[in-house]
C-alpha cells in the first residue's frame, strides 16, 4: 500500500521492458522533437489551462457520474456507476486527447494533421479539432472498418477531413496506423500525426494517457463527494487502452482499487478468433513499440477479430502490458456475443446506448456486480456511444434499414 | 576481411562505385528468388539485399509492400532466407547477401540464435528498418559475436551530433535514405544527398550507399559520383511483380541498364 508508483515512461520512453521507440531513422528526430515540446507544455500552466477551458466550454466536461440504479437493482449486487464518456462533443473519450494534440501541433507550429482510426470515433475527434482550428486533415482508415463504419466516414467528411481508404494487409486498425506512418515519414516537417490511441512510439503513449487522464482525475472528485470513498472496481475496455489508461492512470497509487481492463475475446479465445493480445498474445514490435501483440511463431502479426472496429487492434498500449506484468491491473476478455448481450441490456434498462467497445466493459460488469457486497462500488467507464453501431447490429440482428 | 569490406575496397581500387539490389525473398517463391540472386550478379550487381517480409512493412512503398504479401502469401520465413543464403553460397563465395527487414520476425526467432544461423548460412549482414541504435543492444552484441555486419540506415532529418552516434557502432556500410518517404519515393535533391553523405564521410571510414528514388539510368547518373554506392529496390520488384514471364531476363536488362551507367 505504501509503495509508489514509479514515474513512467522512464528517460527510455520505457515501461519496464515495453513501449520504446522502433521506427525509421527519418522519425526519430520528429519523435526527439514532439518529446521535447511535449515535456515544455506539460510544465506550461497557459497552455494547460487552454486545454482546460476547451474540455469545459468545447468538450462540455466534466462529464457526469451516474448510478445505473435499476441496472445495479437487477444484477443484485455492487452499485454500480457509469462515467459518462459518450455525452462528450462527438460521443466518445476520443475528443479529450486530440483536444489537447492539435494545441501541441499548432504550438510546434504544424500546418496539416493526419490521424488513424479503426470505429472512426479517432477520425471524428480528430476531424472535429482540424475543423475547429481550421487545418487540413487526413484520416486513414482501413477499407473494412468504411464498410462497417460508414456513419463516422461520412462525419468526418462534413467537417472537411479526407478519409483515406486503406486496402494493404487485413484493412484495418492496423494497417490505417501503417499508412498514416508512411505518410508521417514522407511529410514530417509540416505534419503532425495525431495518434488516438496509447500506442505507437515513445512519446505517444504518454500524451495520449495524460490528455485522457482527466477522466480519472474526476473520478477522484466525483467518487469523494458521490459515496465518499475510492470505488472498490474501475472497468474498461482496451483495444489501444486509451480510455482505460485514462480511467486507471490517476488511481495507481491506490492500490485498494481494483483495474479491470477487459479485451476483446472475438468468437472467443479458444478459437483464436480475437483481438486480445494480453491475454493471449506474446511480446514483439509493431508500431513503433514493444508491446504484447496478436503474432504466429515466425513473428507476422495476426488478422484480429471483433464485432467493435474500435477494438480491432492486435497490440496494447505499452503501460497496460507493464500493468499486467506486474499485477498493478487485471485483464480480461468479454467475446462478441456477451458484448451484444450488454449492449441491449443497458439500452433497455437505463436508456443509455453504448459503443460496442463499450459493451465489452460492460459484459465484464455483468459477471462481476453479482459477486459482490451492495456497498460495494464498480464504475465502468462508458467510452462512447452506440449510434455508429446501430448498423452493425441491425446486420447480426438480420435487419436492413 | 569481410566480404562487404572486400567487395568496397575491390571497388575503389577499381575506381567502381556499388551496385546494391534488393529484393524480396519468396516473391514470387524461393526458386525463383535463388535464380534472380544469380542473375543479378552475373550482370553486375556488387551486393544483394535481400527484403525479410512482415505483414506489417510500415516504411514501404505499394510496390514492395506487396511483394512482401506476395512472399508471406506463400508462408515464407525468415528460416527459409537463412536456407536460401546457405544454397546461394554453394555457388557464390564471394557476393555478399544483407537482409533487410522489420524487428519483429527477427525477434521472435531470437537475436543470439538468429545471428548464429545467419553466420553459418553465408549470410554477411542485417539492416532493421525500425531498429534505432537506442534500441539494437541485443542485435549489436548478437551480431558483433557472430562476424555479422550491422547497417545502419541515416536519413534527411537525422542531425549532425546523431549522424556521430550512429557511425559509432555501425559496420559494414552506412545506407543513405534520400528522401524523406516510403521506398519506390520519387524524387531526391542531389544536392541535398551530396551534402549530407560528404557529411557522414567525414565522420566515419564507411563506405556510404545512398537508396529510394533511384530507378533507372537518369536517376543512377545523379547519384553515382556522390557516394561510394547506390541501392535499387521498387525497380527491380516491379518487375517482378508483372509475374514470371520472361522475367529473368527483364531483371537482367534493368541490371545491366544500371550498372553500366554507373560507369560513367
Amino acid at each position: 500500500m505504501t509503495e509508489e508508483h514509479p514515474i513512467l515512461p522512464d528517460s527510455n520512453g520505457k515501461y519496464g521492458v515495453y513501449g520504446g521507440r522502433y521506427v525509421p531513422e527519418t522519425l526519430i528526430p520528429a519523435l526527439e522533437e514532439l518529446d521535447k515540446q511535449y515535456q515544455l507544455i506539460k510544465q506550461d500552466k497557459d497552455f494547460q489551462d487552454e486545454v482546460s477551458r476547451d474540455l469545459k466550454t468545447y468538450v462540455g466536461r466534466p462529464s457526469p457520474l451516474y448510478f445505473a440504479k435499476r441496472w445495479t437493482k437487477q444484477l443484485g449486487g455492487a452499485k454500480v456507476f457509469l462515467k459518462r464518456e459518450d455525452l462528450n462533443h462527438t460521443g466518445a473519450h476520443k475528443i479529450n486527447n486530440t483536444v489537447g494534440q492539435i494545441l501541441l501541433a499548432k504550438r510546434m507550429g504544424k500546418k496539416r494533421i493526419i490521424a488513424e482510426t479503426g470505429a472512426g470515433q479517432h477520425g471524428v475527434a480528430t476531424a472535429t479539432v482540424a475543423a475547429r482550428h481550421g487545418l487540413p486533415c487526413v484520416v486513414y482508415m482501413g477499407e473494412e472498418d468504411i464498410n462497417r463504419q460508414s456513419l463516422n466516414v461520412f462525419r468526418m467528411k462534413l467537417l472537411g477531413a479526407e478519409v483515406v481508404s486503406v486496402t494493404s494487409g487485413t484493412r484495418t486498425l492496423k494497417d490505417a496506423m501503417n499508412e498514416a506512418m508512411r505518410d508521417w515519414v514522407t511529410n514530417v516537417d509540416d505534419t503532425y500525426y495525431i495518434i488516438g490511441s496509447v500506442a505507437g512510439p515513445h512519446p505517444y503513449p504518454e500524451i495520449v494517457r495524460d490528455f485522457n487522464s482527466v477522466v480519472g482525475k474526476e473520478l477522484i472528485t466525483q467518487s469523494a463527494k458521490e459515496f465518499g470513498k475510492d470505488p472498490e472496481v474501475l472497468i474498461a475496455c482496451v483495444g489501444g487502452g486509451s480510455n482505460a489508461m485514462g480511467l486507471f492512470y490517476p488511481f495507481i497509487n491506490a492500490k485498494n482499487v481494483r483495474l479491470i481492463g477487459v479485451e476483446a475475446g472475438g468468437l472467443g479465445l479458444e478459437t483464436g478468433k480475437h483481438a486480445a493480445p494480453l491475454s493471449d498474445g506474446k511480446e514483439g514490435i509493431l508500431h513503433g513499440m514493444r508491446t504484447y501483440l496478436m503474432q504466429d511463431e515466425a513473428g507476422q502479426i495476426k488478422e484480429t477479430h471483433s464485432v467493435s472496429a474500435g477494438l480491432d487492434y492486435p497490440g496494447v498500449g505499452p503501460e497496460h502490458a507493464w500493468l499486467k506484468d506486474i499485477g498493478r491491473a487485471e485483464y480480461v476478455v468479454a467475446d462478441d456475443e456477451e458484448a451484444l448481450e450488454a449492449f441491449k441490456e443497458l439500452t433497455l434498462i437505463e436508456g443509455i446506448m453504448p459503443a460496442l467497445e463499450t459493451a465489452h466493459a460492460l459484459a465484464h460488469v455483468k459477471k462481476m456486480a453479482p459477486l459482490m457486497n451492495k456497498d460495494e462500488v464498480i464504475v465502468v467507464n462508458v467510452s462512447g456511444r452506440g449510434d455508429k453501431d446501430i448498423n452493425t447490429v441491425a446486420k447480426i440482428e438480420g435487419i436492413n434499414l | 576481411m569481410s566480404r562487404i569490406e572486400s567487395t568496397f575496397n575491390n571497388l575503389r581500387e577499381q575506381k567502381k562505385k556499388a551496385l546494391v539490389t534488393y529484393l524480396v525473398v519468396g516473391d514470387p517463391d524461393l526458386e525463383t528468388t535463388l535464380d534472380l540472386m544469380e542473375v543479378m550478379v552475373s550482370k553486375g550487381a556488387d551486393i544483394l539485399e535481400l527484403g525479410i517480409s512482415f505483414s506489417d512493412p510500415m516504411a514501404e512503398g505499394p510496390t514492395i509492400q506487396h511483394a512482401h504479401e506476395r512472399a508471406l502469401e506463400n508462408k515464407t520465413t525468415l528460416s527459409d532466407a537463412l536456407d536460401l543464403v546457405t544454397q546461394f553460397r554453394k555457388k557464390d563465395s564471394i557476393t555478399p547477401v544483407v537482409f533487410m527487414g522489420y524487428m519483429n520476425p527477427f525477434e521472435a526467432m531470437g537475436a543470439d540464435n538468429f545471428c548464429s544461423r545467419a553466420s553459418k548460412s553465408g549470410l554477411d549482414g542485417i539492416l532493421l528498418v525500425d531498429m534505432p541504435p537506442e534500441e539494437s543492444k541485443n542485435f549489436t552484441k548478437a551480431a558483433s559475436r557472430n562476424g555479422l555486419d550491422l547497417i545502419r540506415l541515416i536519413a534527411p532529418t537525422t542531425d549532425e551530433k546523431r549522424i556521430k552516434n550512429i557511425c559509432t557502432d555501425a559496420s559494414g556500410y552506412i545506407y543513405y535514405i534520400s528522401v524523406k518517404g516510403v521506398t519506390g519515393a520519387n524524387e531526391f535533391d542531389p544536392l541535398e544527398v551530396k551534402s549530407k553523405v560528404h557529411t557522414i564521410q567525414s565522420m566515419t571510414d564507411l563506405p556510404v550507399v545512398v537508396g529510394f528514388g533511384i530507378k533507372d539510368a537518369d536517376s543512377v547518373v545523379s547519384v553515382r559520383d556522390l557516394s561510394d554506392g547506390i541501392v535499387v529496390g521498387s525497380a527491380l520488384v516491379s518487375l517482378i511483380a508483372e509475374g514470371k514471364n520472361q522475367l529473368s531476363d527483364k531483371i537482367s536488362n534493368k541490371i545491366e541498364e544500371l550498372s553500366s551507367a554507373l560507369l560513367k
